[in-house]
């Protein structure tokens, strides 16, 4: 049985609240009748009005659909999130340290940590930036750690999200949604503020610039461009952050170094946030095709003279092949026991492991490698008898393709159904964290997204999830 | 022997290009099997050169104008001399593992036909190996100028039967890779027994083989490189080891034209002196 | 300011204008068209000659009629400057800097865009001519957001620059087309027919009242070059598009510091302005006149491009 945030259990809110969730059950029982859906409906109209959209990718009609918005909060208590703070600064610490030995010395590879064939022959390793030391030493500035929970302490990493996290946009319009909603909850919850993230990550920036950029450094957020699906993220950061948001035509280098273009002549960019993938950033070294990209920007970089963030060749270290050795990658670089867990994985490269997998799909949740946002996944229990066979021929033809792991019994926290009524719905979590020479730091929050359908664990916003706002307790 | 090198690209414009970048890959490095000497890059108009060297070990030239142009020419000359090593690179700074050039890349990915292609070697052990591949490549590929571009994968070269030098290393290297032998690109230059003039330079590639190093396949010409060739710059395909990549803007649409000269000098010096 | 959104919002002015200029030169030809005619050719004529205005002549062919000119310039998806282009490529470029836009001005200019499904592609003439109201509601409901809510900086002087800089190429072209009316020699000159064109042209410029209150005189051939040559008060005429191109650069370079190309032309077609009589512009012809207004007032076009939007 799954784990419920408010109630402990999975049944029907009844007596038994954790600590964190009773003061929403006391105001819970104080509202009027229809008070929450009532304020759902405002949400969207809300939402709707600013214009908070996604693209949905392969949508026959390309429509701007709105995620849907799930007005009950999830709540972590301090405690709670103590641990997993703790364990996040660890493991993108760790993340950082990997990321700078694989493109330096390769000491976990000699030490035989990995298998060095693993990253060495990783699609996303990146071969341009070995021996390269990007500015001030960080690799992954902005990480979003994918998080499930079962159990009153018992937490899963599933994912390291090391290249352009997306999501960020909700957990701050998320907040400004339910302070506007319900300014008299908050009134009563000591909620850790997620407003300041924007200051946090600006002050990550600038601490992450090159040194000879002085104390004032020039900082764009460079975005593929309006037909994105994550463009509203990108206008909306640059905008928090107060600075422009750029395309990569804005952008050109000269003797080494990166400008922009403005209407007063060249400006001098010292730090690049950029939403675009490697691949496209530099048609002089990566895709020749890529028009989003700007030439030579990678002779600027491996000069020292431009701050990328994150950093390129960082998807080596979020590969779902990678992941299963993070364990043993924090022991190695931090010398100590991982505080967060890694789901055990069945990678299906090795014989026995795909000897395993074969013999239990039925129980396993099958993801593809190089596979994202919930597609060419097998989820076994879900899954039908068709489906099985379909991915087992997949699995015998290419085992190096895939990882197989126990499907989670992944917490359940109360949501607004259909009719009105507060029910158990399956949540994840992806915190965010940022890193400079200053140190890792982790926003007091998060992206909650939640499976709204009964029963249903897929929670990604491309097929059928929703968000909620996430509150982090000061006590 | 003595090689004396003369290269010139020449990138012509509908209109006056603002700006122009472009990364050149045009230097060769000195190695014990080559000695660079008394060499250049000049370019036919103002513009700014910087030097660096990729993680390849390549040494690469990023090149910017200063004003307007139209055209733009870059020569590099000078002199290699160059000794036998039978197709076996001396030992460098390599700065990346052999495991690296395992990888896939867009142009040698490991397409159904390659995989066939070169499953019929892989029982031989690897150097074995490597040299039927060579052989059966030259077989297989006819050298044809102008059937391919530079965006023709090795499949699609393997199916077409026709190419040139670059497009013959591309389907060595895929059948290399997918046999579990690290191969990468070279491009480079080859001192021809027929004519000092060429249309382009040369192309070929080395594969790892334990135990001896990098070992050069021309499958072009069905040989392993000697002391007529000079090699220039490796990648994981073309497009790591291109000689010039670049944009231009404002320039509109853009043509190029190359003038090679590769000759050996002790015998320009024999012929002088008689 | 990034040189890409200065370049979206001038082309956003730019195409705001261009849509306007569309439906006027078309509501005025179907008024011209309606005329009695002088022989079997005449409809075809007047229905060329809105091509003409709209700087795309040979678009159609030898023998244009209303439909396929309706149609082509108001909605044909061939016609990169159709009226509906016009109005899909102003939203696009705001949509790509919409940080740079107020609310009011995003909604004006995404609500005319939105409109275009609503109107459709009316074929009947009255219903044609109600959309045409429309759309000129749409671009002054623009205008109106722009002027009242857009802060002045940069981006409002881009905006407007493009706006100056397009209807000064509308009015010259449309002169050009029209200027054998206004010639004082000729077979025909003054008869009741002249006299039906010359009105309409200026009400294609909405300037038949303006006319009246500054010449208080009947509608002359010279006067209304006059009036939209050189005449400062009449907000079409190239003199005030000219005014409002040198009061935009100026601007621009007040707030940056910074003098150019761009500012030294268009002050330099000023000072030419102040010393002009029409009386000297017929007399070296108003056709070569117009020719060299639009050359210089593309070089002025490519001088700003290269001096911010580039």
């Amino acid at each position: 049985m799954a784990f419920d945030e408010m109630s402990g259990e999975a049944s029907a809110y009844g007596t038994h609240v954790r600590e964190s969730y009773r003061g929403l059950a006391r105001w819970l029982a104080e509202a009027p009748e229809g008070l929450l859906q009532a304020r759902s409906r405002q949400a969207e109209l809300f939402f709707r009005r600013m214009g908070i959209t996604f693209a949905v990718y392969g949508d026959a009609e390309s429509s701007e659909r709105l995620i849907p918005f799930d007005v009950a909060p999830r709540i972590i208590g301090a405690a709670e999130w103590a641990g997993l703070e703790a364990g996040l600064i660890q493991r993108v610490a760790a993340i950082n340290l990997f990321l700078a030995d694989i493109y330096g010395p390769q000491e976990c590879l000699k030490a035989g940590v990995l298998p060095a064939e693993l990253v060495l022959t990783n699609p996303h390793y990146c071969p341009e930036m070995q021996g390269q030391r990007p500015p001030r030493g960080i690799w992954v500035q902005i990480a979003g750690v994918d998080l499930v929970r079962t159990g009153e302490d018992d937490f899963y990493v599933l994912e390291d999200n090391c290249r352009t996290p997306s999501g960020v946009s909700y957990m701050l319009e998320n907040r400004e949604m339910m302070m506007r909603l319900f300014p008299d909850l908050f009134a009563d919850y000591p909620v850790r503020p997620v407003e300041t993230y924007a200051d946090m990550l600006l002050a990550s920036l600038r601490a992450c610039a090159p040194e000879a950029a002085g104390a004032d450094p020039t900082i764009v957020v460079l975005t593929p461009g309006p037909f994105n699906s994550a463009y509203y993220e990108h206008s909306f950061l640059a905008d928090k952050l107060g600075v422009e948001l750029v395309e990569g035509r804005d952008l050109f280098v000269d003797d080494g170094k990166v400008f922009m273009r403005t209407t007063e002549g060249r400006q001098r960019v010292d730090v690049v946030y950029r939403r675009i993938d490697d691949d496209f950033l530099d048609p002089l070294t990566f895709r020749p095709d890529s028009a989003l990209g700007v030439p030579g920007l990678m002779a600027a970089y491996q000069a020292g003279a431009v701050t990328l963030a994150n950093a390129v060749g960082t998807g080596v270290a979020d590969d779902k092949a990678v992941y299963t050795y993070m364990p043993e990658i924090i022991r190695f670089f931090t010398g100590e026991e991982p505080i967060l867990n890694n789901v055990p994985t069945w990678r299906c490269r090795e014989p026995e492991a795909l000897k395993y997998t074969l013999a239990h799909l039925e129980e396993l949740v099958v993801k593809e490698v190089g596979g994202s946002g919930g597609y060419g996944m097998l989820v076994g229990p879900a899954a039908s008898k068709s489906e099985i066979e379909t991915f087992r021929r997949r699995l015998i033809d290419d085992p190096d393709e895939f990882i197989a792991q126990p499907t989670l019994a992944l917490s359940t926290a109360p949501t607004l159904d259909r009719n009105g009524e507060l029910a158990p719905r399956h949540v994840d979590l992806r915190p965010f964290v940022l890193s400079s020479p200053e140190g890792v730091k982790v926003a007091p929050g998060g992206l909650t997204r939640v499976a709204l359908k009964e029963g249903s664990l897929v929670v990604n916003s491309s097929q059928g999830g929703g968000t909620k706002d996430t509150w982090v307790l000061d006590v | 022997m003595r090689i004396q090198i003369d290269h010139a690209t020449t990138y012509a414009y509908d209109r006056a290009a603002r700006f122009i970048i472009q990364r050149l890959r045009l230097t060769p490095r000195s190695s014990e099997a080559q000695q660079v000497r008394n060499w250049s890059v000049e370019t036919d108009v103002d513009a700014r050169l910087r030097r660096s060297e990729d993680a390849f070990g390549n040494i690469v030239h990023t090149l910017y104008t200063e004003q307007p142009t139209q055209g733009l020419t870059v020569r590099v000359t000078g002199e290699v001399i160059t000794s036998d090593t039978g197709g076996v690179v001396p030992p460098d700074q390599e700065t990346l593992s052999p495991l690296v050039f395992l990888r896939d890349t867009p142009l040698t990915r490991p397409e159904k036909l390659i995989s066939v292609f070169a499953s019929e070697f892989s029982a031989h052990p690897p150097l074995d190996r490597m040299h039927r591949l060579m052989a059966a490549i030259h077989g297989s590929v006819a050298f044809e100028v102008g059937v391919t571009t530079p965006t023709h994968t090795a499949g699609e070269v393997l199916a077409l039967g026709r190419g040139v030098c670059q497009d013959h290393a591309h389907v060595f290297i895929a059948c290399a890779r997918q046999t579990g032998v690290p191969a990468r690109y070279v491009s480079g230059h080859l001192l021809r027994r027929d004519t000092e003039d060429q249309e382009a330079a040369h192309a070929w590639a080395e594969a790892w083989i334990e135990g001896l190093g990098w070992v050069g396949f021309d499958p072009a010409n069905g040989v392993c490189p000697t002391d007529r060739y000079v090699r220039v710059a490796t990648g994981l395909d073309y497009l790591g080891a291109a000689p010039v990549r670049g944009a231009s803007y404002g320039g509109g649409g853009e043509s190029l034209a190359v003038r090679l000269s590769v000759r050996d000098a002790d015998v320009q010096q024999r012929q002088q002196q008689a | 300011m990034l040189s890409r959104t200065a370049d979206a919002l001038y082309w956003t002015g730019r195409y705001i204008e261009r849509a306007d200029f569309l439906a006027r030169i078309l509501e005025a030809t179907i008024r011209l068209a309606a005329i009695p005619t002088r022989g079997d050719g005449d409809a075809e004529t007047v229905w060329a000659s809105a091509l003409a205005c709209a700087s795309v002549p040979k678009a159609l062919g030898r023998s244009p009629t209303e439909k396929s000119v309706r149609d082509f310039l108001a909605f044909s998806p061939d016609n990169a400057s159709s009226i509906t282009a016009c109005i899909t490529r102003a939203r696009t470029n705001a949509r790509s800097v919409r940080t740079a836009l107020t609310t009011e001005l995003w909604e004006a200019i995404n609500g005319a865009w939105n409109g275009l499904a609503e109107q459709g592609q009316p074929t009947r003439r009255d219903d044609f001519t109600r959309f045409l109201e429309w759309v000129k509601a749409m671009t002054l409901a623009v205008e109106g957001a722009t002027s009242r809510t857009m802060l002045r900086n940069d981006g409002y002087y881009f905006l407007r620059l493009g706006a100056a800089i397009e209807r000064a190429d509308n009015t010259a072209r449309l002169l050009d087309v029209k200027y054998h009316l206004l010639l004082p020699e000729g077979e025909r000159v003054g008869g009741q027919l002249d006299y039906f064109q010359w009105t309409t042209l200026l009400r294609e410029v909405s300037a038949l009242t303006a006319y009246r209150w500054v010449y208080r005189d009947s509608v002359k051939p010279w006067l209304v070059a006059d009036l939209l040559v050189l005449n400062r008060q009449m907000p079409r005429s190239l003199a005030s598009c000219q005014t409002s191109i040198v009061h935009y650069l100026e601007l621009l370079a007040g707030d940056y510091g910074r003098r150019g190309p761009a500012q030294r032309l268009a002050a330099d077609r000023m000072r030419r302005f102040d010393n002009s009589r029409i009386e000297s512009i017929f007399q070296a012809g108003l056709h070569e006149y117009i020719l060299a207004f639009l050359a210089e007032n593309g070089r002025l076009a490519q001088a700003i491009q290269d001096q911010y939007l580039a």
